[in-house]
C-alpha cells in the first residue's frame, strides 16, 4: 500500500511538472497559434540552467554557483525565455511555419550541447548530486516528496491563475485576435509580431521553469531526460484536453501520461526482455496516433476552448434569458 | 581540405535529393512537411526489407559494395514510399486541406513523422544496420583525397536525378502545371490545371526522390530509424537557404549545407556537426528569409 502511495506521489509530481509545460505550450499554440516543435529544448534549457546555478562547485565544471534554488529556478526560466527570444526574433515576422522549423532546430541543438559541452553540462553523464531544496528539513524522503508535490501544485496553481487572468485581459484578447486573423488585428493598430514574441517568450520561460522544478525533484540532470519524444508527449497532452483551455490542458496531461505509463507497464510485462526497446516504440506510436486522430476527429479536444463572447454581450444574453417567462 | 570538399559534396548530394521533394511540398502543398525526412527512412528500410524478404544475393557489382539486387530493391522502395505518401495524403492531409489553418497540417505531419519513425523501429529494431557486410577500400585519387566507389556512384546518381527532375519540371506539361500551382494556385486552377493531379504528382516525385536519397544514405553511411529525424533539419535549412518552392535553390542549398557541415568539422568539434544546419538556418532567417534565389511562395 505504501509502495503504491509513494508511486502515486511520484506520478503526480511528474504530471504537475508536465502540466506546467503544457500550460506554457497552451499560451503559445492554444491562445496565440504559434507552433513550437522544440518543447523539449526549452524544458532542457530550464533544467540545465537551474542545475548549473544551484549545483555544487566542481573543479572540472564551469558551473556550480551554489545559488539558492529559487534563484536557480528563475535563472533557468530566464535562460529558456532568452532562447525563445532568439528564435522568435528570427522567425515571428515571417510565415508561421518558420517558427516551427526553428524551434525544431533548438530542440536538436540543445540535445547536442547537453551531450558534448562536458565542461558545462557534464556530457552524457549529466550533472549529479544537485541539492534538492529544503531536503535536510525532512527526516523521511517520502515526506519530502509529498511536500515537493504540494510545492509544485502550488506553483502550477499560481501559473494557472496568472495565465487565466492574462488571457482574459485585453492582452489575451489581442492574442486570440492575432491567432484568428492577423490582418484584422494589424488593421486595429496592434503589433502582431511584438505580441506574438511576448507570448512565445513567456511560454518558453514557463517551460524552462518546469525543467527547473524537475531538476529540484530528481536531484540530477542528464541528456536522457530530454529525448525528442517529450515534445510529442506534451503536444498530445495539449490537444487531447483541448488547446486554448488550461483546464483541458491539465486533463490532457492526466490522460496522456496515464496512457503512456500504462502502455509502458504492459509492454514491460508481456514482451520478453530482449525486445523491450523495440516494443517501446509502440508507446510512441500510440502518442503519434493520439495526435493525428485528435486532429482529424476531434480537433477541439476533450473540453475545447470556451466560446468567447464579450462580457457585455454575455450579460445581455443572461438578462434576456432571465426575463423570459417560464414555460 | 580536399577531403572535406569531397565529403561535403557527397552529403550535399543526398541532402539535395531530399530537399527537392521537401521544397516541392512546401511550394505546392504549402505546408512544412515534418514527415518528409521520415519518408527517406521508410524508403531506406523498405529497400532493406525487400533484400531480406526475397533473400536476394548481395554479390557486389564491380568495385561497389552492392549489386543489382539493391538497385531493384530501390525501385520497389520508391514505389512503396510513394504508396505511403499517397496513403497519408488520402487519410490525413486531404481531409485537412482548405478546411483548417495550414499550421494544423504542419502539426499533423509532425505526428505522422513520429508514427513512421516508430513503425520502422518496431519492425526493424533500433540497431544500426547496413545493406551489405562487404568492406570497401577507399581509393586514393590524390595524395590527400580518398574516395570510395560507392560515393562516386551516389554522387553520379544524384546528379542524374537532379537533371531529370529539372527537365521534368521545365519541359513537360505536368511539370509546368506543378510550377504554376507553386506560383499561384488560384490562377493555375482557373487555367484548367487539375489541383488533385498536381498534388498527386508532388507526392510521387517527392516520395520517390526521398526513397532514393534514403537508400543512398544507407549505402554511404548506415541505416538507423533516426536517419530521417537527423536529416530533417539539414533539409529544411537547404530548402530555406535556396528559397522555398525553388527546386534549383533546394539543390544548391543542399550542396551548400553539406559543404558547410563538412568544412565546419575542421573548426569545431564533430559532436556539434548536427547543429550547423540550425545556425545556417538562423542566419538565413535573420538576413535573407526569402533565400538565396527567392522562393515561389515561401518567404513572406
Amino acid at each position: 500500500m505504501l509502495g503504491l502511495a509513494v508511486y502515486l506521489v511520484f506520478f503526480l509530481i511528474v504530471v504537475t511538472i508536465y502540466a506546467i509545460m503544457v500550460m506554457g505550450l497552451n499560451l503559445q499554440w492554444g491562445f496565440t497559434g504559434l507552433f513550437n516543435a522544440g518543447v523539449v529544448g526549452f524544458y532542457a534549457i530550464g533544467a540545465y540552467g537551474t542545475a548549473i546555478l544551484i549545483g555544487p562547485d566542481r573543479a572540472a565544471l564551469i558551473g556550480g554557483f551554489e545559488m539558492p534554488f529559487v534563484v536557480g529556478l528563475l535563472g533557468g526560466a530566464i535562460a529558456a525565455g532568452a532562447a525563445g527570444l532568439v528564435v522568435g526574433l528570427a522567425t515571428l515576422r515571417l510565415r508561421e511555419e518558420y517558427l516551427a522549423i526553428a524551434t525544431f532546430g533548438i530542440g536538436i541543438t540543445i540535445q547536442l550541447v547537453a551531450l558534448n559541452f562536458d565542461a558545462l553540462t557534464g556530457g552524457a553523464n549529466g550533472l549529479i548530486g544537485l541539492p534538492r531544496p529544503y531536503f535536510d528539513r525532512f527526516a523521511v524522503s517520502n515526506a519530502y516528496n509529498l511536500a515537493y508535490l504540494v510545492g509544485v501544485i502550488l506553483i502550477a496553481g499560481v501559473i494557472y491563475f496568472a495565465l487565466e487572468r492574462a488571457v482574459q485581459s485585453p492582452w489575451g484578447r489581442i492574442l486570440r485576435a492575432i491567432r484568428e486573423d492577423v490582418t484584422a488585428a494589424r488593421s486595429l493598430g496592434k503589433n502582431p509580431t511584438l505580441i506574438r514574441l511576448q507570448a512565445f517568450v513567456l511560454g518558453s520561460a514557463i517551460m524552462g521553469l518546469a525543467g527547473g522544478l524537475y531538476v529540484g525533484f530528481i536531484g540530477f540532470v542528464s541528456p536522457i531526460d530530454f529525448l525528442p519524444i517529450l515534445t510529442f508527449q506534451i503536444w498530445a497532452m495539449l490537444i487531447v484536453g483541448g488547446s486554448g483551455n488550461n483546464r483541458g490542458a491539465i486533463l490532457g496531461v492526466l490522460v496522456v501520461w496515464g496512457i503512456w505509463t500504462a502502455s509502458g507497464y504492459f509492454i514491460g510485462q508481456i514482451v520478453p526482455p530482449g525486445y523491450q526497446s523495440q516494443a517501446g516504440s509502440i508507446q510512441a506510436i500510440l502518442i503519434g496516433l493520439v495526435i493525428v486522430m485528435t486532429l482529424l476527429l476531434r480537433p477541439r479536444g476533450l473540453i475545447g476552448e470556451e466560446e468567447s463572447v464579450s462580457s457585455h454581450a454575455r450579460k445581455q444574453a443572461q438578462q434576456a434569458y432571465k426575463k423570459k417567462p417560464a414555460p | 581540405m580536399l577531403q572535406a570538399l569531397a565529403d561535403g559534396l557527397l552529403t550535399g548530394a543526398i541532402y539535395a535529393l531530399g530537399a527537392i521533394g521537401l521544397t516541392l511540398t512546401m511550394g505546392i502543398l504549402r505546408f512544412a512537411n515534418f514527415a518528409h525526412a521520415e519518408m527517406m527512412t521508410w524508403g531506406a528500410y523498405m529497400a532493406l526489407g525487400v533484400l531480406t524478404v526475397f533473400g536476394l544475393p548481395t554479390a557486389p557489382l564491380g568495385p561497389l559494395t552492392f549489386g543489382w539486387p539493391l538497385l531493384l530493391a530501390t525501385v520497389v522502395a520508391c514505389a512503396l514510399t510513394v504508396a505511403l505518401a499517397l496513403l497519408i495524403d488520402w487519410l490525413v492531409f486531404r481531409r485537412m486541406r482548405d478546411r483548417v489553418g495550414h499550421l494544423t497540417l504542419v502539426f499533423a505531419s509532425f505526428g505522422i513523422a513520429l508514427l513512421i519513425r516508430n513503425v520502422v523501429h518496431l519492425i526493424f529494431g533500433g540497431r544500426a544496420t547496413y545493406y551489405t557486410t562487404e568492406l570497401q577500400i577507399a581509393v586514393r585519387v590524390l595524395p590527400d583525397l580518398r574516395i570510395m566507389p560507392d560515393q562516386v556512384f551516389t554522387l553520379s546518381l544524384a546528379v542524374v536525378l537532379v537533371i531529370a527532375v529539372h527537365q521534368f519540371l521545365q519541359r513537360t506539361p505536368l511539370g509546368l502545371s506543378m510550377r504554376a500551382v507553386s506560383e499561384n494556385p488560384s490562377l493555375a486552377v482557373i487555367n484548367g490545371v487539375s489541383l488533385a493531379r498536381v498534388v498527386r504528382w508532388t507526392w510521387i516525385v517527392g516520395g520517390a526522390l526521398a526513397a532514393v536519397a534514403g537508400v543512398l544514405y544507407g549505402v554511404t553511411v548506415q541505416l538507423r530509424p533516426e536517419l530521417g529525424f537527423h536529416l530533417l533539419l539539414p533539409l529544411f535549412a537547404a530548402v530555406i537557404l535556396g528559397g522555398v518552392g525553388n527546386v534549383v535553390g533546394a539543390v544548391v542549398g543542399g550542396v551548400l549545407i553539406g559543404l558547410i557541415e563538412s568544412f565546419s568539422v575542421l573548426v569545431i568539434p564533430p559532436g556539434y556537426k548536427l547543429a550547423i544546419p540550425f545556425l545556417v538556418l538562423l542566419v538565413v532567417l535573420y538576413l535573407k528569409p526569402t533565400g538565396l534565389f527567392g522562393g515561389t511562395s515561401g518567404g513572406r
